[in-house]
């Protein structure tokens, strides 16, 4: 029996279901996995008061590609939670600051590796975990510790997601992905924390099958759509980085 | 970042270091100066480094015109693979970290205090912060080494008697390289294993903000090439 595809034709398509209030994970960590064109077509969807998970908040790198900033500066953020919600140079200003520290926008700061892991757990039906992270720091103030063998611990949470964004560069039908390189990165662990998660994928859909059982980084039974990036300038594609004055 | 200052130059500061890691040893690198590490040419040491993003065993930065645009280190640069290169998701590359699996990792800081204590998220009076992978690798690698300017840009002391901003990890800092010198933390003050070529111990002395133990014969700064 053949499989029902899950290759949907637009980007506006893959996103015309998310309500306001939904929390969402982004994919990526500077350029390579950000799935632009999703977030572009959030932007353009419009949902509102919604809780965005990803590394940063965007918009530390020139030139400036789709971010989850521009989903604050666009009124529909109600809170982030990133392993960076400022910029560690003083010289740098990033766009988000302006939102958070007027009150407009709650953030929630969380290590990366506690970041990743706690969408992880969120995916393995873990609901909690205890790790070394943190501990003795300002995050650790008023929370939950545990020594284990002699050392302390901090109790973390699962982080599930309503929806993940992530960019792929080969899917077949089915939703079995491949990445290249370090377009990995938070991709797969976020595609098993969510509800409903969204591939957009650099080459043409493949037919189930064609794709080695062996070589699938993230099965299919964690993707929900598909949908094939355009050539640009219809579709966004990474950016050569411009580098940061000194 | 000012590109005169006195001392070591960020290369070399970031070379200094590089001549530490032991062969075999994982490696992994921070945003900022340590990133220059991977340029550093150790010799025959057989070094693999690390990536937060889940990148294992990449090269020197890629060549203009050469760039894999899904492929970057730490800081979002375009690097080079080694044979035997891997990839992982983010969650193995931590497992990793958290799993006590790298030898080093190298960051960048604001402050190092005489017991180890190191500060490198937030700066002082501002809202949030950026944590990345720097706790994660600050508690479970088996070393920490830092390299930072010797003092700030108005003058004040980066090694310290007790850190004024938040802590990353405590007691965790082995080895810290400026543009000053090698520095070993003690407990008590600081010691200085090596000095930079054209800084005299009395500015060492003066850039130090606590006690600062001097061997006997204190060897210039070991540099590459």
């Amino acid at each position: 029996m053949a499989q029902k595809s899950k290759q949907v034709g637009s980007f506006r398509e893959a996103v015309q279901d998310i309500p306001d209030g939904a929390t969402i994970g982004f994919g990526g960590f500077a350029m390579p996995g950000v799935p632009f064109n999703l977030i572009k077509a959030l932007h353009d969807h419009g949902a509102k008061q919604l809780t965005l998970v990803a590394n940063t908040t965007g918009g530390a790198q020139q030139p400036r590609m789709p971010d989850i900033g521009m989903l604050v500066e666009n009124g529909q953020v109600k809170k982030v939670v990133c392993a960076f919600t400022a910029s560690t140079r003083p010289t740098d200003v990033i766009p988000f600051t302006k939102y958070y520290e007027s009150g407009e926008v709650d953030a929630e700061l969380v290590p990366q590796g506690t970041l990743a892991e706690r969408m992880r757990a969120a995916g393995a039906g873990i609901p909690a975990f205890y790790t070394p992270t943190a501990v003795g720091t300002e995050l650790a103030q008023g929370r939950e510790t545990r020594v284990i063998n002699g050392r302390e611990y901090l109790l973390e949470y699962a982080l599930p997601l309503d929806y993940a964004f992530v960019r792929a560069t080969r899917a077949d039908s089915f939703g079995n992905l491949q990445f290249h390189r370090s377009q990995r990165n938070f991709c797969p662990v976020m595609a098993t924390a969510a509800r409903i998660a969204i591939a957009e994928v650099d080459e043409d859909i493949l037919p189930a099958g064609a794709i080695d059982p062996d070589q699938v980084h993230t099965p299919g039974i964690f993707i929900h759509r598909v949908v094939r990036v355009p050539p640009a300038p219809e579709g966004i594609w990474p950016q050569r980085r411009q580098e940061r004055r000194r | 970042m000012s590109g005169t200052i006195k001392g070591l130059n960020r290369q070399q500061m970031a070379d200094r270091i590089a001549l530490e890691f032991q062969d075999g040893w994982i490696v992994n690198l921070g945003v900022g100066i340590p990133t220059m590490c991977s340029n550093t040419d150790i010799g025959d040491r057989d070094i693999t480094y690390h990536s937060e993003n889940g990148v294992i065993g990449y090269g020197p930065i890629a060549p203009a015109g050469e760039e894999d645009l899904n492929l970057v280190n730490a800081g979002g640069q375009n690097v080079t693979l080694k044979p035997g290169a891997a990839v992982v998701h983010h969650a193995d590359s931590f497992a990793i970290i958290r799993g006590g699996h790298i030898d080093v990792t190298v960051m960048g800081a604001y402050e190092v205090a005489r017991n180890g204590d190191f500060a490198n998220w937030k700066i002082a009076g501002q809202k949030g912060g950026g944590i990345g992978g720097a706790m994660d690798l600050a508690a479970c690698a088996k070393r920490v080494f830092i390299i930072l300017e010797q003092t700030t840009r108005s003058g004040a002391p980066r090694l310290v008697d007790q850190c004024a901003l938040p802590v990353t990890a405590r007691g965790v800092v082995k080895l810290v390289a400026t543009n000053y010198g090698l520095f070993e933390p003690t407990g008590d003050g600081f010691r200085i294993r090596e000095i930079a070529p054209g800084v005299t111990l009395d500015e060492v002395h003066a850039t130090v903000g606590c006690k600062l133990t001097v061997p006997e014969i204190l060897p210039a700064m070991r540099l590459v090439g």
